[in-house]
């Protein structure tokens, strides 16, 4: 509910109250929706590692499943961050892909990654060790993270539109506040997705156990 | 520490061995980087120079060093030892770091043949490669260990490692390659160890989690 609120005013405020930008034009408006995708991503991964660290150390019950649903959210909102990078690759550049674009190859890194840690979970029988595998493989991409873009980093030239700079954002008060409003409206969508996906699971389990006791 | 150090010598003394029993992994791996490097010799258009012959080196040394790693728990798993090792009354970490340990020795002695091979048939193998081949190696053992005993565990095995490992490759390739290529590798090599440190961390700390319940 708070997220179709919040939403709904971003997508107001993206297309009537934020200025055009002088640059780019009505193609940086996807901007709203890519920056947000790709934080929002991060979070997702980051409480998945999280959810990870609990489980194993802490024997947390349940958390190896709100680890998995998170990272799952993850990567929904990272091919979210692809495919509006691409078109905002298209729209400024004109290709589809371009390597000189840190966000989108560390995200397509990324991708890959969490892409194996699926693979990972659903080739080892649900149990102990399916529990631990995934929570350490997730662990694994939190540093994955900062050494992949130090990488890039170091591997490309410099071409992305830098917006957040040491100085501060350069973008007018505006287009900060249009831009905070879109990131708050796509985070609380994830959370609404992750609180319903972890709801079925957990519903999910509880008739197999259920299933189980009346064989 | 030396209670530690004693357990991890001799679980490395022991895969060495079957090693130099058996002979099947080395020798494999040493084929395989050579025939790659023939097979990129025909791949690469003669115009293509110097610098697209340094990436493919990279290519090159970690498939190869997969095929390694692939095998790195092959013994384990077929003979059920896996279990055994994890009831022997030593630190798990042991198992990992003596396998890290033991998959370094095979990755030095095939780069001890694809090296030269690679300035025999390409293009020379500057100090500052070598220096990247050897922090390369680190990171490529304790982050490939890791995966492999994972991949052990899983059902798919030998398929999934290379999907585990290769995400996690990247920033040793970009590393590597940048480390051979440019004029100051400082920056390169200081990544690369960086890199080794991080996950090396990482994956002592958490194999205990890998091999048990």
């Amino acid at each position: 509910m708070l997220a179709a609120t919040l939403l709904g005013t971003a997508v107001g405020l993206v297309f009537f109250f934020a200025p055009v930008d002088a640059d780019q034009g009505i193609s940086q408006k996807i901007f709203y929706i890519h920056v947000p995708c790709a934080l929002t991503a991060y979070a997702c991964f980051a409480w998945g590692a999280w959810k990870a660290y609990l489980h194993l150390w802490k024997r947390t019950p349940g958390a190896d499943m709100e680890s998995y649903v998170a990272i799952h959210q993850g990567v929904i909102f990272g091919a979210l961050t692809l495919l509006t990078g691409s078109i905002w690759a298209k729209a400024s550049w004109g290709h589809w892909w371009v390597w000189s674009s840190r966000q989108l190859v560390l995200f397509l890194v990324l991708f890959l990654f969490y892409a194996a840690y699926f693979m990972l979970r659903f080739s080892i029988d649900p149990g102990p060790a399916r529990a631990n595998l995934s929570a350490v493989y997730a662990i694994f991409g939190v540093a994955l993270i900062p050494v992949s873009f130090l990488a890039i980093r170091l591997a490309e030239d410099f071409v992305h539109p830098v917006v957040f700079k040491r100085s501060g954002p350069a973008m007018t008060g505006s287009m900060f506040l249009t831009f905070c409003i879109a990131w708050a409206g796509i985070l609380a969508l994830a959370a609404a997705f992750y609180h319903v996906e972890l709801a079925g699971k957990r519903l999910d389990s509880r008739v197999r156990e259920l299933r189980g006791l009346l064989r | 520490m030396t209670a530690y150090a004693g357990d991890v010598l001799t679980l490395a003394r022991k895969d060495l061995r079957l090693e130099l029993r058996a002979r099947d992994t080395v020798p494999a791996m040493v084929l395989f980087v050579v025939a790659t490097l023939v097979v990129f010799h025909f791949a690469l258009p003669a115009a293509s120079g110097d610098l697209a012959a340094y990436g493919l080196l990279w290519v090159a040394l970690i498939f190869t060093s997969l095929l390694g790693l692939v095998r790195g728990f092959a013994a384990e798993r077929d003979q059920g030892l896996l279990d055994a090792l994890v009831l022997a009354p030593v630190d798990r970490s042991t198992i990992w770091l003596a396998k890290a340990l033991a998959m370094l020795a095979f990755l030095a002695l095939t780069q001890a043949v694809a090296l030269p091979a690679f300035a025999l048939f390409f293009a020379d193998v500057s100090w500052e490669t070598v220096a990247g081949v050897a922090l390369a190696d680190i990171g490529i053992c304790t982050v490939g260990t890791l995966l492999a005993a994972m991949a052990a565990a899983s059902r798919t095995r030998e398929l999934l490692l290379p999907l585990l490992f290769l995400p996690l490759a990247i920033p040793i390739v970009v590393g590597g390659v940048g480390a051979s290529i440019v004029e100051e590798p400082g920056r390169y090599l200081g990544f690369l160890a960086v890199y080794d440190a991080i996950f090396a961390i990482i994956s002592w700390a958490s194999f205990e989690y890998v091999v048990t319940e």
